[in-house]
C-alpha cells in the first residue's frame, strides 16, 4: 500500500522537521539564548518600594542589560522589599559602593533595576549586598502630592474653586510648581 | 409530559453511556499502545498519514497567520509608537495561542476526518469484525498505532505552525513595513520565556492532541455501520473536536498564564 522508504524518509523529515522548529523557537525566539540558566552570581537590594517591579525584570548598568530579578520577598523585620538580582558572571567589575534604582523604561513601560557604578576598589561578589537603593517611583503619590500642593496654593490665594477645578487648572500653569 | 421527561431520561442515559463507553475505549487503546512502540513500522505509516500529509495546510496557513498578525499589529502598534514591540506581539500569540489552537482545528479537519471515516469505514465493511474473528484486536491493530500517531504529530505541526508564523511576521514586519530588524527580534527574545511560553505551548498542543485523536478515533470506531453513519461520524469529529479545543484551551490558558 505504501512505499514504505519513502514512508519513512517523510516521516524522518517531519519529525525533524518538527524539533527543528521546536529549537528554533527556544533559541530565537526565546530568551534562552540571552540568559543561558543561572551562571551568574546574586546580589541583594533592599528598597522601601519595588513599585511595579517583577521577577525577571532586566538589571541595567548604563543602560546595558547586565542581569535580571531573581527574587523579591518582604523582609518583616525592615518591613522592607529584598530583591535578589541575578548578575551575570562576566560583570564582576560592579563596585559595592553602587546604587540601585527602581526606573520605568518610558511612560507606561515595564519597570527595571538600574545600577549605577559607585567609586570603590572592591567589587560585587556572590551574596553581597547593595547599600544604596532608590525606590521605585509611585505616579499616584506624586499626583497626589502635586494636586494636594496645588489644591493648598489655591486655598492660600483665596478662591474658593474646589480641589477639583485648582487641579484642573493646575496642568497648564503648573510645570514649573511640579518641578519644586 | 411524561413522555417529554421520559424522552430526556434516555437522552441523558445515551449520553453517559456514550462517554463510558468513550472512557473505556480510551483504556483500552492506550493499553495497545506499548505494544505499537514495538511495532514501529505500523506507527511510521500513522504518522505518515496523520502528520506529514497535514504538514502543507499547517504551513501555508502558519505563514499567512504570522504575515496577517505581523500587518494587524503593526497598525495598532504604530499609534503608540511602538511598532518595535511586533516581534513581541507575533510570537506570543502564536506561540501561546495561535499555534497550538489553530493547528489543532487544523488538524481535526485535515487528519482527524480523515480517521473516523477510514475506521468508520473499516467498521461498515466489517473489516474490523474480521479481523476480530482472526484474533487480532482491532483496538491495538488498527486504533492505537493512530491514536500515537495523532498525539506525537500535533506537537510537531504546532512547533511548525508557530516557526512559520513567526517567520511570516518578520516577513511583513521586517521585510515590508520597516520595523527595525534588531528590534523585532531581541525584543521577542526579552519578552518570550522559553518555559513559561514555549513549553506551556507544546503541554497545549499535546493536550489538543490527545482529545482530537480521542474523539476522532472513538467516533469512527463507534459509528453506525452505514454510509449515513459514517458521514455524520466524520460531521460530528469535526464539530466536537473544535468545541473541545476551544474551550478546552480557555481552561488551560486560565490554569498557565493566570500570573505573570
Amino acid at each position: 500500500m505504501f512505499h514504505s522508504r519513502t514512508v519513512e524518509i517523510g516521516v524522518g523529515l517531519f519529525i525533524a522537521l518538527g524539533l527543528a522548529a521546536l529549537f528554533m523557537l527556544a533559541m530565537k525566539v526565546s530568551n534562552l539564548a540571552v540568559f543561558a540558566g543561572g551562571n551568574g552570581f546574586d546580589v541583594v537590594a533592599r528598597f522601601q518600594n519595588v513599585g511595579g517591579l517583577k521577577v525577571r525584570s532586566p538589571v541595567t548598568m548604563g543602560g546595558v542589560r547586565v542581569g535580571r530579578v531573581k527574587a523579591i520577598d518582604f523582609d518583616d523585620k525592615s518591613y522592607q522589599a529584598v530583591v535578589t538580582l541575578d548578575i551575570e558572571s562576566r560583570w564582576n567589575r560592579i563596585p559595592t559602593d553602587s546604587t540601585a534604582s527602581i526606573f520605568t523604561a518610558g511612560l507606561l513601560g515595564e519597570q527595571y533595576v538600574a545600577l549605577e557604578a559607585g567609586g570603590d576598589d572592591l567589587y560585587l561578589k556572590a551574596g553581597a549586598e547593595i547599600k544604596l537603593t532608590q525606590s521605585a517611583l509611585v505616579l499616584e503619590q506624586i499626583v497626589g502630592q502635586f494636586l494636594f500642593s496645588k489644591a493648598s496654593e489655591g486655598a492660600k490665594s483665596d478662591a474658593p474653586g474646589g480641589a477639583g477645578a485648582a487641579g484642573g487648572s493646575g496642568w497648564g500653569t503648573g510645570s514649573t510648581g511640579a518641578a519644586k | 409530559m411524561i413522555d417529554t421527561l421520559r424522552r430526556l431520561g434516555r437522552e441523558g442515559l445515551s449520553f453517559f453511556e456514550r462517554l463510558g463507553r468513550a472512557h473505556l475505549f480510551l483504556a483500552y487503546a492506550l493499553l495497545g499502545v506499548p505494544e505499537v512502540l514495538g511495532r514501529f513500522r505500523l506507527l511510521v505509516a500513522q504518522v505518515w498519514s496523520v502528520g506529514v500529509l497535514s504538514l502543507v495546510i499547517i504551513l501555508v496557513s502558519g505563514l499567512f497567520v504570522g504575515m496577517v498578525l505581523g500587518l494587524q499589529g503593526y497598525n495598532t502598534l504604530v499609534d503608540f509608537g511602538a511598532e518595535e514591540s511586533l516581534g513581541v506581539v507575533v510570537a506570543l500569540s502564536l506561540v501561546r495561542e495561535l499555534g497550538p489552537v489553530v493547528s489543532a482545528l487544523l488538524f481535526a479537519g485535515r487528519a482527524g476526518s480523515a480517521l473516523t471515516a477510514e475506521i468508520g469505514l473499516m467498521k461498515a465493511t466489517e473489516q474490523l469484525a474480521g479481523m476480530e474473528m482472526m484474533a487480532v484486536d482491532p483496538l491495538r491493530r488498527v486504533v492505537a498505532p493512530r491514536f500515537l500517531a495523532g498525539v506525537l504529530s500535533l506537537p510537531l505541526l504546532a512547533a511548525i505552525f508557530s516557526a512559520v508564523g513567526a517567520l511570516g511576521g518578520w516577513f511583513v514586519g521586517v521585510g515590508l513595513l520597516g520595523v527595525d530588524e534588531g528590534a523585532f527580534w531581541s525584543q521577542m527574545q526579552s519578552k518570550v520565556d522559553l518555559y513559561d511560553d514555549i513549553l506551556n505551548g507544546v503541554v497545549k498542543s499535546v493536550v489538543f492532541g490527545f482529545v482530537v485523536t480521542w474523539i476522532a478515533v472513538f467516533e469512527g470506531y463507534d459509528t453506525v455501520p452505514t454510509s449515513e453513519g459514517v458521514s455524520r461520524a466524520t460531521t460530528r469529529t469535526v464539530v466536537h473536536s473544535s468545541l473541545a479545543v476551544l474551550g478546552l484551551d480557555f481552561v488551560l490558558t486560565a490554569l498557565m498564564f493566570n500570573q505573570t
